[in-house]
């Protein structure tokens, strides 16, 4: 089955997804995007690459998730362009992206008036010129580029009583640095406008500094919290590229890996919503289960977050019988505490009252802004790449796919806490029927160049991850993408008519990624 | 309610000691003087500030207000303002984009102050290193009292790392004030 966009010369992806890769022309680009808008398809990914050794110009490249998997297409400019048709207006998620894409590469996304639709930066401040754009091949990372100008534009509201709450990029809490700005009248919020980047370290740089190996430590890093989708996805899309298949064991390992991670955040998710709604028991018991977590990853794999368990090829772990068992009875023993503690949330009024019809993302806004992940599922979109494409061994492990129409805060809750479940079952079922099998198969030696594609269902959201393997064994392009670019501004809808006070509760009910979309 | 203190008597007190204090980790030595420690070591404000990280130092610092780690039976909070804050705990490299908020942050913080780097990006800059848009360890944009390392360190390791930047190093100090 190839993607039905009409037209195009796909050519398949090798690898454990679904996917199809076709170059575009200007006109076939937002044709493109327009078939996948009618065919209810989504933007997973967009980000433009330097490519003028190859053909002279620049690329800019997008993933389109369509019902039969990813389609990646390519437009390539000619020589000396730097413009490309704006596609914001069928897929609102792709503003930023864009912008991204202009302040590392220099290539602008134009509408028909040849303006592009928002010129403001999104991930340059003030750290280097608006006339420089690192991700260029002959920009020269380790000079140190004068700063450059950082007077960003808000969009103002006006009328009798309006005032705005300036917050960040320092947040008051243990919390990643961004800065938000509200507009309010009384206690009610008028309008949140983001502002991110301030994370923004230059991850996709350093990537084509280091060999294809050396990428996995730091995709691993890209968001700590996903460590392991992280990974997974690098390892997915260096596999597909070289032509390696990891052995049963070591999937199905990885999907061990990937479950336990799901469960401590969604733990920790759980404690801190009780806390923000001053259930400070609720922290207290949420907390103490995922470090009972974290110390059994730290006891059987080696790492309380799991970093670097997942490696290019298979695994740097194993579970033995006597660790299968002691998983298995951690896995029974969190069930029971977890329906104990879910019996006293769902039970408290206090904690109900602050939830319900509170940051309320509706479905048709979810899907409007491209939402992807635990909140879209919140928000009635029943999306999960373990169930569909369903990659390997999830194909054989089944997943259900946990969804809530009513898109709140509770809704968050009430999905985390089923997930939680429904991820120690799939523990279970992975602790006693592990295949016999290597744990890593050699990666040939790659000399020539080579695309792949990851695709994994963390537990935020699907992080996709696109590589481009040069000569000599080298990353020539790594776009790491997080479920986070698609789900902050559907923050700034979800809050909207709140009050103030419950800001910190719908934000935490999301737990975006800062570092994750800031790269 | 019931249901709520069952639970908690259940589970009952699972906080652990405290980490010793491991002298190695200081980077500036003598930095206040023994009297001002012996204060500071009895009621810290602490005031986290994420300069860039991963975030995989973040859920360690979160990790460390689990009811196993008896952060405030030890006096030690954090505070919401750098402005109450007596110690500064800082992640990540610097960003070339936090550079600015960090060096405010720290101007912000009365004297007199510590600061404690954690993880490996904290202590040197780690796998991001330094580049067009990172500073790199912290002690490039301010003074660091105490680096901790690790990719994140453990809360215990961060525990330590705190409790050594207050410590006046088994020095007795007299009293009368």
């Amino acid at each position: 089955m190839k993607p039905s966009l009409a037209g195009l010369p796909f050519a398949p992806i090798a690898g454990a997804v679904p996917a199809w890769r076709a170059p575009v022309d200007e006109r076939a680009w937002r044709a493109a995007f327009e078939q996948a808008k009618l065919a209810g398809g989504r933007l997973g990914a967009l980000w433009a690459s330097d490519d003028r050794d190859r053909h002279g110009g620049f690329t800019v490249s997008a993933l389109l998730a369509l019902h039969e998997g990813l389609a990646c297409i390519e437009l390539g400019l000619a020589a000396g362009s730097t413009k490309y048709p704006d596609v914001s207006n069928l897929f609102a998620c792709a503003g930023r992206m864009q912008r991204s894409a202009f302040d590392l590469l220099g290539v602008r996304a134009v509408g028909p008036s040849g303006e592009p639709p928002d010129a403001r930066p999104w991930l340059r401040h003030g750290a280097w010129s608006e006339r420089e754009f690192p991700l260029r091949r002959d920009f020269d990372s380790a000079s140190g580029t004068p700063p450059g100008r950082d007077d960003y534009a808000f969009v103002r509201v006006e009328g009798e009583g309006v005032h705005e709450i300036p917050v960040g990029p320092v947040h008051a809490g243990t919390i990643e640095p961004g800065h938000f700005r509200f507009s309010i009248v009384g206690e009610k919020l008028l309008r949140l406008e983001e502002r991110l980047g301030y994370k923004h370290k230059g991850i996709e740089k350093r990537f084509e500094s280091l060999s294809l190996e050396d990428g996995a430590r730091l995709a691993g890093r890209v968001s700590g919290d996903s460590t392991v989708a992280y990974a997974w996805a690098y390892a997915m899309a260096l596999e597909g590229a070289s032509g390696t298949q990891p052995d049963a064991r070591a999937l199905m390992l990885r999907a061990l890996l990937l479950e336990r991670e799901r469960v401590a955040n969604h733990l920790g998710d759980l404690g801190y919503i009780g806390n923000d709604c001053a259930l400070s028991f609720g922290f207290a018991q949420f907390w103490r289960l995922k470090e009972d977590v974290l110390r059994a990853n730290e006891r059987h794999f080696g790492h309380r977050y799991l970093m670097d368990r997942i490696i290019p090829g298979g695994v740097a772990c194993d579970v033995d019988a006597a660790a299968a068992q002691a998983l298995t009875d951690d896995a029974i023993r969190l069930k029971e505490e977890l329906r104990t503690l879910r019996r006293i949330y769902y039970d408290h009024t206090g904690l109900q009252d602050r939830c319900i019809t509170t940051g309320r993302l509706a479905p048709a806004t979810a899907a409007r802004l491209g939402v992807v992940g635990l909140a879209a599922r919140a928000s009635g979109h029943a999306m999960d790449a373990r169930a569909y494409p369903g990659f390997a061994p999830y194909d054989v492990l089944k997943p259900k796919v946990i969804s809530h129409r009513n898109g709140d805060v509770a809704a968050r809750v009430v999905v985390r806490f089923e997930e939680a479940f429904e991820s120690l079952r799939l523990q279970r079922m992975i602790l006693k029927n592990l295949p016999a099998g290597a744990l890593r198969v050699p990666l040939p030696a790659m000399d020539d160049p080579a695309f792949g594609i990851g695709w994994v269902e963390g537990w935020r959201g699907e992080v996709l991850v696109a590589l481009e393997c040069g000569r000599d064994g080298c990353v020539r392009r790594c776009h790491p993408h997080d479920p986070s670019w698609q789900n902050w501004p559907a923050l700034e809808h979800a809050v909207i008519g709140n009050i103030v006070p419950d800001f910190p509760l719908i934000n935490k009910s999301f737990n975006l990624s800062y570092a994750g979309a800031d790269l | 309610m019931q249901k709520i203190l069952l639970q908690i008597a259940r589970v009952g007190t699972i906080s652990e000691p405290a980490p010793a204090v491991d002298e190695s980790l200081r980077q500036i030595a003598g930095r206040l003087n023994d009297h001002v420690l012996r204060f500071l070591g009895r009621a810290l404000a602490i005031r986290h500030v994420d300069a860039g990280s991963c975030n995989g130092c973040e859920l360690e610092i979160h990790a460390g207000n689990s009811p196993y780690y008896n952060l405030e039976g030890l006096g030690i909070k954090f505070v919401a303002s750098p402005r109450h804050a007596d110690l500064l705990l800082v992640t990540g490299p610097v960003s070339r984009n936090m550079a600015e908020a960090l060096r405010r942050t720290y101007d912000a913080t009365p004297d007199p102050k510590l600061v404690v780097a954690i993880g490996d990006c904290g202590c040197t800059g780690g796998i991001f290193g330094e580049s067009y848009a990172s500073c790199g360890r912290v002690a490039n944009v301010i003074p660091v009292d105490v680096a901790v390392p690790g990719c994140p360190p453990s809360p215990a390791a961060i525990l330590q790392g705190i409790l050594t930047a207050v410590s006046t190093g088994g020095r007795s100090v007299a009293r009368g004030w």
